[in-house]
């Protein structure tokens, strides 16, 4: 099986501090893909890096066999890859709905006269568009908000749309920084079943998170990370029984617990 | 997607736009029957023209999150150059309109370029400075533009007609003066200025607009090429004010480099931030407002620039959103 | 020819003295706040309108000045307090509405109280030009570049020396942790708005007795002092007396060399290549964005 995400001896320096250093691991198709380790672990680092808002210091990212070096952010939807943020990207001066239409961009035409004009055609594709999208916000579980203004939405809510917008613009692979962050318990099953679910459609799903028992119920790789380097990587049984991630979680009463359970 | 989308009628539709546009044309058609003289059609005709414009630049201010404080440079180029390619070349004032636009579109991108990639204090500070020399272009260079002066524009005419202030005209048997038919001309241009703004907001472009504003990064995720869109809505608010400012040149039938100035900037951007950012209807209340305030400080004119100072201060403190959407979102919450 | 020059030249110093006072005050407002202050130049108004007004009036210039400076320091002070402070959290584009608004206010005042015309203050010196070989320098350039260098150095030692001066640079650099160190913040910013208020006003006293001074004067010179800040890169005092200088000198050179039509365009075409060119300004740091 060939790698659809493949990161080779990637590093980023910021002022001499390695946040990500000679990092290499690769993202098989169809796959759950998980990423943990400490806070400070540089997980988010790699996201940005692996998305274009970073440039490497070292070494590569490829997707699909293309070199994503030197990609500027917005060309990555076009390429297959889209992801959700940690601390929420939602406009706020949009509706909930507008916002997920918005991952559509890439499928839509965009020309001002065509817009100014608003010729049958672009009605058309974009009537097709708002109900895909609808369907979409059912689909990641917020379809009670459909109508309502993106300002008017929950914390948990506004995290199931994010990653809504990121299936709008359909994705190959998904990026998704700490969906669980933040959401009760009630939320983050129900957060499980969507992963679950864009995995069955065939979405690979590269996972950045906290939560012990929501990475190892769904995971089929989990990559730890400590200080920006590769920690251990393998199936949620091997991680569970890795001396070394023990060890560096060790202290954290909470993952503790979610690692011997 | 890979499920069988469900063959019922759609349960989400876009936003009507027809009830907020009928108003708009109804008011706009009732307005001349309470006009009592010819002073009055020429505030309203003003008036007109200038919302024009401002929903033009709301477009780029408060939709796209940009700034522009140079915007009447793009106004002034409309008018002279408009002006210029009638007096100049002998082509008939409304290709020329359209040629000063296509013109002036080519400038916006030419300087958009470079400066729209700057952010905040920045923006402000590269159009403000593109205001300021359009001025001082059109001040120092009296022999093409009469510098401070002014030029004298030829009327706009149609079809060999010549639509002047001062003319008379017989329409479906009915006797309309000509500043009756400036203001036909007016209203439609404004009427058109909001169809095509709440178009374009609606659309996947305006979308992509909009999310400038809201969220760059989350734009740049969803594949909108920043940079680019910039650009666009930067021209597109340039053309409205370019057209706006020709059709003015011709309708006064004189025009001074005042209309350049980095006041008439900050009066346009007052207009936008008073009356509603990211609100159409909201700006053309501001451009009401605005232009209406002088006319009840007859005998106070000292007064005119005091208040208006007040006003943009108090307007940004208390209501930053603006009149509209601020008195808008209270309604709303009052109600069930 | 060298005559020539160096009259130029020393203009342009002159010019760019007083530029440098302008956008130091910019620069003092931004690092304390982040506000770019539009009314700014209005400081200088106030500053020379304010002279001249208390002299009609009969009060000697030596009671004038100070007097007038610290009218403008009140402005100043109650600009913040009236205008910035209740506009929490605002975002930039909203600050800089606002701060042109009280421009506006404050230049529509001295419209309606002080009149529009044009007045002139007298020269400081009886003499009013020297010649120093075959060049003709205005007495008063001395006296504008000797007090801005008065002010300019003793603004660095109220930072340097001062306990107040060091709790303004605190509050710059980090306002939670000043305010966590038992600094009133709120002060502070006040007193930057204050003393921004008293350099500007300064620079318009001297800067009278050359350019005349009436209610509008604040407009170019707030605009140009703008410029010189940002040319500076915003916020870097060095960088503010630097770019003053560079745009009083380019613009002397080129009312004196190329066409004095011109002159008023220079700086707004400096700070385009600039901006062009150097994103941040010539000693602006890079700042990343935080994701």
């Amino acid at each position: 099986m060939t790698a659809l995400l493949s990161v080779d001896n990637l590093g980023k320096e910021f002022g001499g501090v390695h946040a990500v250093e000679d990092l290499s691991f690769q993202v098989e198709k169809g796959r759950i893909h998980s990423i943990i380790g400490p806070n400070g672990a540089g997980k988010t680092t790699l996201f940005n890096l692996i998305t274009g808002l970073y440039q490497p210091t070292s070494g590569s990212v490829h997707l699909n066999g293309r070199s994503l070096a030197g990609h500027q952010p917005h060309e990555l939807a076009p390429l297959g890859m889209c992801r959700t943020f940690q601390n929420l990207q939602i406009c706020m001066n949009m509706t909930a709905l507008e916002n997920v239409m918005l991952g559509r961009h890439r499928h839509l035409k965009q020309g001002t006269f065509t817009s100014l004009f608003k010729l049958p055609a672009l009605r058309r594709a974009d009537q097709q568009c708002r109900e895909e999208c609808a369907e979409l916000m059912e689909f990641v579980g917020c379809g009670q908000y459909i109508r309502h203004h993106a300002s008017a939405m929950p914390y948990g809510a506004l995290k199931r749309l994010e990653i809504a917008r990121a299936l709008a613009a359909s994705p190959d692979i998904l990026l998704l920084d700490e969906p669980a962050a933040g959401l009760n318990r009630t939320e983050t099953d129900a957060l499980r079943e969507v992963i679950r679910k864009i995995a069955d459609r065939g979405i690979t799903v590269v996972l950045v998170e906290h939560d012990m028992k929501l990475v190892m119920s769904i995971s089929d790789q989990v990559l730890v990370l400590c200080y920006g380097r590769k920690l251990a990587e393998g199936t949620p049984e091997e991680i569970r029984a890795n001396p070394d991630v023990i060890d560096a979680y060790l202290g954290n009463r909470h993952s503790r617990e979610e690692a011997t359970a | 997607m890979s499920e069988a989308i469900p063959q019922s009628p759609p349960r989400v539709r876009a936003t009507a736009k027809w009830p907020g546009l009928t108003v708009l044309a109804v008011v706009l058609l009732v307005l001349p029957f309470l006009a009592g003289n010819d002073y009055h059609y020429d505030l309203m005709i003003k008036i007109a023209l200038t919302a024009g414009v401002a929903v033009g630049l709301n477009l780029l201010v408060g939709y796209a999150g940009q700034i522009s404080l140079g915007h009447a440079a793009f106004y002034a180029a409309g008018a002279y150059g408009s002006a210029l390619l009638v007096s100049h070349y002998e082509i008939t004032p409304v290709p020329a309109m359209l040629l000063a636009a296509v013109g002036v579109a080519v400038l916006a991108w030419l300087v958009g370029r470079p400066i729209l990639h700057l952010k905040g204090h920045y923006l402000s500070m590269a159009t403000l400075g593109l205001g300021v020399i359009a001025a001082i272009v059109i001040n120092n260079e009296d022999q093409l533009t009469g510098g401070p002066d002014g030029l004298t524009v030829a009327p706009l005419s149609v079809f060999g007609h010549e639509l002047s202030v001062f003319g008379s005209y017989q329409l479906f048997g009915l006797t309309i003066s000509g500043t009756q038919v400036w203001y036909g001309i007016a209203a439609g241009f404004l009427f058109l200025s909001v169809v095509f703004a709440l178009n374009l907001i609606d659309s996947p472009l305006g979308r992509a607009l909009r999310a400038l504003h809201g969220s760059e990064i989350a734009a740049q995720v969803a594949g909108v090429d920043t940079a680019k869109f910039k650009l666009r809505v930067f021209v597109i608010s340039a053309v409205y004010a370019s057209l706006a400012g020709s059709l003015y040149g011709y309708y006064g039938g004189f025009i001074t480099p005042n209309i350049a100035s980095f006041t008439h900037s900050i009066e346009l951007i007052t207009i936008v931030v008073l009356g509603g950012m990211a609100s159409t209807y909201g700006v053309i209340l501001g451009a009401v407002i605005l232009l209406l305030i002088p006319q009840f400080l007859t005998g106070f004119q000292e007064l005119e620039m005091v208040l208006f100072g007040a006003i943009l201060m108090a307007v940004m403190i208390f209501m930053p959103r603006g009149l509209v959407p601020t008195l808008a979102r209270r309604f709303q919450k009052e109600a069930p | 020819m060298f005559s020539e020059f160096f009259q130029f030249t020393f203009s342009g110093v002159t010019l760019g003295a007083i530029y440098a006072l302008v956008a130091l005050g910019f620069t003092l407002i931004y690092n304390a706040s982040h506000v770019i202050n539009f009314a700014q130049g209005e400081f200088l108004m106030i500053g020379g309108m304010g002279t001249v007004v208390l002299m009609d009036a009969g009060v000697p210039i030596y009671f004038a000045i100070p007097l007038a400076i610290a009218m403008s320091g009140v402005a100043g002070i109650l600009l913040h307090r009236l205008a910035i402070a209740p506009a929490k959290n605002a975002d930039v584009v909203t600050l800089i509405i606002i701060t042109i608004g009280a421009s506006i206010f404050l230049r529509g005042l001295a419209q309606v109280f002080w009149g529009k015309e044009y007045h002139a203050l007298p020269n400081f010196s009886a003499t009013e030009s020297i010649n120093l070989g075959g060049a003709i320098l205005l007495t008063q350039s001395l006296w504008i570049l000797g007090i801005a260098a008065v002010l300019v150095t003793a603004l660095g030692l109220f930072f340097t020396r001062t306990a107040l001066g060091k709790a303004l640079l605190a509050t710059s650099m980090n306002k939670d942790a000043a305010s966590l160190m038992g600094i009133k913040t709120g002060a502070i910013l006040m007193m930057a708005f204050g003393i921004s208020a008293v350099i500007g006003a300064a620079a318009g006293v001297i800067v009278a007795p050359i350019t005349l001074t009436s209610y509008d004067i604040g407009i170019m010179l707030g605009l140009k002092g703008f410029i010189a800040a940002a040319i500076g890169g915003l916020g870097s005092s060095t960088g503010a007396i630097l770019g003053g200088l560079l745009l009083g000198l380019a613009e002397a050179y080129t009312a004196g060399y190329i066409s004095s039509d011109y002159k008023d365009a220079v700086p707004f075409v400096i700070i385009l290549a600039i901006l062009f060119f150097l994103p941040n300004g010539l000693l602006g740091s890079r700042a990343v964005e935080r994701v």
